[in-house]
């Protein structure tokens, strides 16, 4: 049976790569991806904690389920911004999007 | 096992050049997740993430890639020039994370208890209540939400 720690390193290490691409990636959707990646490793987190934590209320298990329909609806209205702004602008890449500042 | 799955297909979908095979990297990450909250106890939350997140939201991140992709012929860079200070980041924030991690004692390891969809239920439809209500609402406006962004604007009002 592996260990607390280790579940939430993987949840950490998943959080890490999520931030990452977030800020290195160009691709509008793919920084959605990763920001449910970052969503993904929080929740595994929650859940370990659930399963490893006291005698306990299950909350981090209703915890992960309330985050896993919070993120649908982020998913859903952000993938509809990057539709429409694709729409608009022609392209995916967030470099091109500089409107603001010219 | 699951481990690698998970860290590899989030490794993949950061790194692949083409955003298809990123979208297919996430699946495979999320899919080890469901086996690890399997493990742990709780196969209701890996029944919700196979059906959320397999289900739902893999399939409308793949439609939305088709819909946005004019052709992969020419595939761009696909990080900025500011990898180094996002890499700087990531591995800062791992390192402060872990570091904290395993200086905290935990306590001594305990059996795990598996979740029943029983003892889920009565707690969420007792003391969380009201977050379970507020979701719906939340929900219901995301989808208005969406149609309304993604409709294609009339003649008359571009915006």
């Amino acid at each position: 049976m592996p260990s607390l720690e280790s579940y939430l390193i993987v949840s950490a290490l998943l959080f890490a790569i999520g931030a990452f691409g977030f800020l290195a990636r160009r691709n509008a959707i793919l920084m959605l991806i990763c920001i449910e990646l970052m969503l993904n490793g929080v929740n595994l987190s929650l859940v370990a904690f659930n399963a490893y934590g006291p005698a306990s209320d299950n909350a981090g298990a209703i915890f992960s389920l309330l985050i896993m329909a919070v993120a649908a609806a982020e998913v859903t209205v952000g993938l509809a911004l990057v539709i429409a702004i694709i729409r608009t602008r022609q392209t995916p890449e967030v470099d091109e999007y500089s409107d603001l500042k010219e | 096992m699951l481990a690698i799955g998970v860290i590899g297909g989030g490794l993949a979908v950061v790194t692949l050049r083409n955003i298809i095979h990123s979208a297919v990297a996430m699946m495979v990450c999320f899919g080890s997740l469901a086996g690890m909250y399997a493990l742990l106890g709780a196969p209701i939350i890996a029944a919700a993430q196979v059906l959320i997140y397999l289900g739902a939201i893999s399939v409308l991140i793949l439609f939305a890639i088709m819909l946005s992709q004019a052709g992969d012929a020419n595939l761009p860079a696909p990080f900025h020039q500011q990898v180094p200070f996002a890499a700087l980041a990531a591995i800062v924030l791992f390192g402060l994370v872990t570091w904290a991690i395993v200086q905290t004692n935990w306590g001594a390891a305990v059996e795990v208890a598996v979740v029943t969809v029983e003892a889920l239920a009565a707690v969420l439809f007792t003391i969380y209540a009201l977050p379970f209500e507020i979701l719906s609402l939340l929900l219901l406006a995301a989808i208005i939400g969406a149609i309304y962004l993604a409709r294609r604007p009339e003649e008359d009002e571009r915006i």
